[in-house]
């Protein structure tokens, strides 16, 4: 029988813990023959838990696990063609280099003079000729890390998995061996997966990267597809710098964010909300009168190849990289070309606050307060006789150092003729027609943009009052 | 899952074993019964004879009051030897540490015979003037006391010391203010454990002790050549009560320990999300 | 005149001296008495008494059987206990662990006089299995000490070693049999010493079961009442030779463990 050329396949994995935590949900992927795949993820993502899955050292709770086309969800890691390399590399203290090596060839029940042979070609290709009798705590980090890379490739395994092996090295190791795993895959050309939270090493080893967050694939793509369309803004941000505005689409491949229009290369249907990705090194610095924003400088940093620019435009902030140096405080213009806006699909937009808490446990709200039960939103607080708020130990509770972002539905807001019926007044700057409903972009008089959600027409630049029930106000602790 | 089965019956049959003779003397106990067998009427005459017989209290009063002093002193040595010895020089290190080491490793009955051939028979001290049985029970414990605190004086971060003498303590005030009180539970456990070897010695205490005095142990070692059946059924009561004492003293310290830990974790936890 | 300051390692002096005087001088005594004889004159007669007796070197032999029995029936006993504890997953291991070594806290007088009268219970007189009486009672003396180092050694055991056997096609037993297994001798070393030396010494556990067989801790015991302090010093000695070799024995691997453990330090030092 032809083998396909899927190795591996996951379908509707998940996994959930004793404690009924959810660590992946849902995850599908295929990965073929001979690839070299990451997963990349802030920790506590899931990734190592798919690749324990994948090993054998622990089960789905759902899904199938199949490999050459067979599922394997009942395989013992022992009797599976899969080989790993540990994150602390659990090289066996009581063995020397050589058992250390032969360990999974011994099992097998190798005659003796191939097993030597073997252990001898693999210490080859890492490079640690003549190593066998030494002992593990004899070798440095790197060292170990190459004999837990030989131990697992001596048994000819068809895929190699590997749990973060670089992060225990220093920086100039861990580039060295990058390369070294890069070209060794070349060689041998079996599959590897790859686990990482450093997006680097992602973007410069992977054919292809599987981006985690939250048990839950985001995008799954070469490195050039991740790093320059991507999926959403946890990538986007997750993925190199970035600078993510929310904004709305006012024409055919036009959109407008920052308070400005810019012409783009995405064709998405006009009126959609969107979250623009700009990365650093594709705006462009102008004089005022050129810019398509104006904004100031508010710091400029050497860092080495390139000053990294900030610049205050409005209520946005821009991060920029160039290799020219900017003067702090000074006005500037600034540019983007179409290709350098990245226009992702909004999902749940939401309109967001971000603020502090007054003296008397209230929010401040642009220019008003807004009552909240602080106690519920910070874990463990509680309020004692003398009404200051306290944390599990019992001490008070700094509140000039906690920040609560507000967030309302744009269909929870109803707007009003009447200016002292709502909390909030503003002018209407935008408004498109989404089939059923108008949706709103209505600018406050503290130069706040509120999207609304309305079933009745208004026309541009009517000045109204935002009305929004107490209830419907959504609080969390930024962390 | 059988397997999961059959390791908790292993573990669930060691203990019973384990307690099993206990538990039968502790039955017994509350009988009058002079033999274990035949369970005759329930009885508490044990319990009375072990609170009146004035024997049988001035030997378990004697073994506290023994326990107690010499765990102090040894409590006293074993820490300000350790933390005398962690900021010695080399030689001095070496020596103390490994002296230290001899009452762990040997044999107690070497431990007591040696004390007792140099304070008798070389010193010519006098055994009923109980300096030489306290000596004994202090050598016996002191080096459990030294080896539970030097592990926290290694944990110690070393700059708070450096850090009160900066801020104008002196060396003896930033001693007792910064160093004591990070190695305490180094010292509490020390002297737990000096308490509890004192009480369960046997060989040092016959070699050293005065004629008349008596411990649990060398009392109950001579209560079992003996024929007094009221003696030996009195000290299955005696048994009993240390069986309750030391089941409630684990139960207070696991409480204790729950109770801390459940307050270390809040702690960490908080910290995480700061 | 210099002043005099204080400082910390002065702390040190008091027990460097009790140290000195109760535990190195008794040693010196006891090698003294060892080779004199009783007109306080250097002698070898207690050495060669000692190895030409059938008396003592049966005793010696003796000893050595009740320590080696005991020792291999507490390892048997206590390793599945503290492999069991060590590795199972329930929430309250430390308070089973605790259960198993709780009798330490309790009088061994007492203890051994329970097991006494459940012996007597169920073989009538105890006179008829006296070595099996002695190794039931040493052992019952002692599993707790045996436990409680192969439990600790068995708990820092990375189980990232077992999951790296099993990647690499080892089933259970060999696991067991390749990784685990090795990885625990330290502790079942420091065990065996905790066991097997007092095995050969506490001659109160054979008073108290009615064995009257002599163990070397007996001799120095008989030869104590006679106020043979000369050939009573020569067994202490003999005996202190074998828990030297002990130690040195232990302390190799001690050695070991201890460097690898410092070059697992700097490891995690260079991340």
């Amino acid at each position: 029988m032809e083998k396909s050329q899927n190795i591996i396949e996951l379908k509707n994995i998940s996994r959930t813990f004793d404690d009924g935590f959810r660590v992946v949900e849902d995850f599908n992927l295929t990965i073929q023959r001979g690839e070299f795949v990451t997963f990349l993820g802030p920790s506590g993502c899931g990734k190592t838990t798919t690749l324990r899955m994948i090993a054998g050292f622990d089960s789905p709770s759902g899904g199938e696990l199949l490999l050459n086309g067979e599922d394997i969800k009942e395989l013992p890691p022992n009797k599976r063609p899969i080989n790993t390399v540990f994150q602390k590399y659990a090289l066996f203290p009581h063995l020397n280099v050589f058992d250390n090596i032969a360990f999974g060839l011994k099992i097998k029940k190798l005659p003796k003079a191939e097993i030597v042979r073997k252990v001898k070609k693999v210490l080859e290709m890492v490079d640690l000729e003549g190593f066998e009798e030494r002992k593990i705590h004899t070798l440095s980090g790197g060292q170990q890390q190459r004999i837990a890379i030989a131990r697992a490739l001596v048994n000819e395994p068809e895929i190699l998995l590997l749990d973060e092996p670089l992060g225990a090295l220093d920086l100039k190791m861990r580039k060295e061996m990058q390369l070294e795993l890069k070209q060794m895959h070349k060689r041998l050309g079996i599959t590897f997966i790859y686990v990482t939270h450093d997006q680097e090493e992602a973007l410069t080893m992977s054919d292809k990267i599987v981006v985690m967050s939250e048990g839950k694939i985001q995008q799954v793509g070469t490195p050039e597809d991740i790093y320059n369309e991507p999926k959403n803004a946890f990538v986007a941000d997750f993925i190199g710098d970035s600078n993510i505005f929310s904004g709305i689409m006012t024409g055919k491949l036009r959109v407008r964010f920052c308070g400005a229009e810019f012409e783009c290369v995405d064709d998405v249907e006009h009126g959609t909300m969107i979250d623009a990705v700009v990365r650093p090194e594709d705006i462009i610095i102008t004089t005022p009168e050129k810019g398509n924003i104006t904004g100031k400088v508010t710091s400029v940093v050497f860092k080495g190849v390139h000053y990294e620019i900030t610049v205050l435009s409005g209520k946005n902030e821009l991060v920029i990289q160039s290799t020219r140096k900017a003067q702090v405080g000074a006005t500037v213009g600034l540019n983007i070309e179409p290709e350098g806006i990245h226009i992702m699909i909004a999902e749940n937009i939401e309109n967001r606050i971000e603020t502090g808490v007054t003296k008397d446990y209230r929010l401040h709200f642009l220019n008003g307060v807004l009552a909240c039960d602080i106690v519920k939103l910070i874990p463990g607080a509680a309020m004692n006789a003398d009404g200051v708020i306290v944390d599990a130990g019992g001490d008070e509770i700094d509140i000039e150092k906690i920040r609560v972002v507000v967030s309302v539905k744009p269909d929870d807001i109803e707007m009003s003729d009447d200016k002292n019926a709502g909390i909030l007044n503003g002018h209407i700057i935008n408004l498109i027609y989404k089939g059923d409903h108008y949706s709103y972009v209505v600018r406050t008089d503290e130069d706040e943009d509120f999207i609304v959600h309305d079933e009745d027409l208004w026309n541009m630049d009517d000045y109204v009052s935002l009305v929004i029930p107490p209830d419907k106000f959504h609080f969390s602790l930024k962390r | 899952m059988a397997k999961k089965i059959c390791s908790m019956g292993f573990l669930c049959l060691m203990i019973l074993v384990i307690y099993l003779p206990i538990l039968i003397l502790a039955v017994y106990s509350f009988t009058d019964s002079a033999n274990i067998g035949a369970i005759h009427g329930f009885s508490l005459q044990n319990y009375i004879t072990l609170f009146t017989k004035q024997e049988l209290t001035q030997m378990i009063s004697g073994t506290l009051l023994l326990a107690a002093g010499s765990s102090v002193l040894a409590t006293i040595l074993g820490t300000l030897g350790a933390v005398g010895v962690f900021y010695a020089k080399k030689p001095g290190k070496l020596l103390i540490g490994s002296l230290n080491q001899v009452p762990v490793v040997n044999a107690d009955v070497v431990t007591g015979f040696s004390i007792c051939i140099l304070m008798i028979g070389v010193l010519g001290v006098d055994k009923s003037t109980f300096i030489p049985l306290v000596v004994g029970h202090v050598v016996l414990s002191a080096p459990f006391v030294y080896l539970a605190v030097v592990p926290k004086l290694k944990q110690m971060d070393n700059s708070l010391y450096e850090a009160a003498m900066d801020l104008g303590a002196s060396p003896a005030m930033a001693l007792r203010r910064v160093v004591i009180p990070q190695i305490m539970p180094g010292i509490l456990s020390g002297f737990m454990l000096a308490f509890t070897l004192s009480l369960d010695d046997y060989f040092i205490t016959s070699y050293t002790k005065p004629a008349t005095f008596d411990t649990i142990s060398t009392y109950v070692v001579n209560a079992t050549k003996g024929s007094q059946t009221d003696i030996k059924t009195a000290l299955w009561a005696l048994s009993t009560i240390i069986f309750i004492v030391v089941i409630l003293a684990v139960v207070l310290m696991n409480v204790m320990d729950s109770r801390n830990m459940k307050k270390a974790g809040t702690e960490n936890e908080k910290k995480k999300k700061m | 005149m210099k002043k005099w300051y204080f400082s910390r390692r002065q702390l040190g002096i008091p027990y460097g001296l009790f140290l000195v005087c109760f535990v190195a001088a008794p040693l010196i005594v006891i090698i003294y008495y060892a080779f004199t004889n009783g007109q306080g004159r250097f002698s070898m007669e207690n050495l060669s008494d000692f190895f030409t007796s059938p008396n003592t070197i049966g005793t010696l032999a003796y000893s050595f059987g009740v320590a080696v029995v005991t020792t291999c029936v507490a390892l048997l006993l206590a390793y599945p206990i503290a492999y069991i504890l060590a590795r199972s997953k329930m929430k309250h291991k430390t308070a089973v662990l605790l259960i198993f070594i709780m009798p330490m806290w309790i009088n061994f007088t007492l203890r051994i006089t329970a097991l006494k009268e459940i012996l007597t219970m169920l073989e009538g007189n105890l006179s008829y299995y006296p070595f099996l009486n002695t190794v039931i009672g040493m052992t019952y003396d002692f599993l707790p000490f045996m436990i409680l180092p192969i439990y600790t050694t068995l708990l820092k055991l990375d189980n990232s070693l077992l999951e790296a056997a099993c990647d690499l096609g080892a089933d259970t037993l060999h696991t067991f049999v390749k990784v685990t297994l090795p990885l625990s001798v330290p502790g079942i070393i420091s065990g065996v010493v905790m066991v097997f030396l007092p095995s050969m010494t506490n001659y109160v556990v054979l008073d108290m079961l009615y064995n009257s067989t002599y163990i070397m801790g007996s001799l120095i015991g008989a030869y104590f009442s006679a106020y043979d302090w000369h050939n009573g010093s020569m067994i202490a000695l003999i005996l202190l030779l074998i828990i030297l070799i002990f130690t040195l024995f232990t302390n190799r691997y001690a050695d070991e463990e201890e460097n690898s453990r410092e070059v697992h330090l700097n490891g995690e030092k260079n991340m």
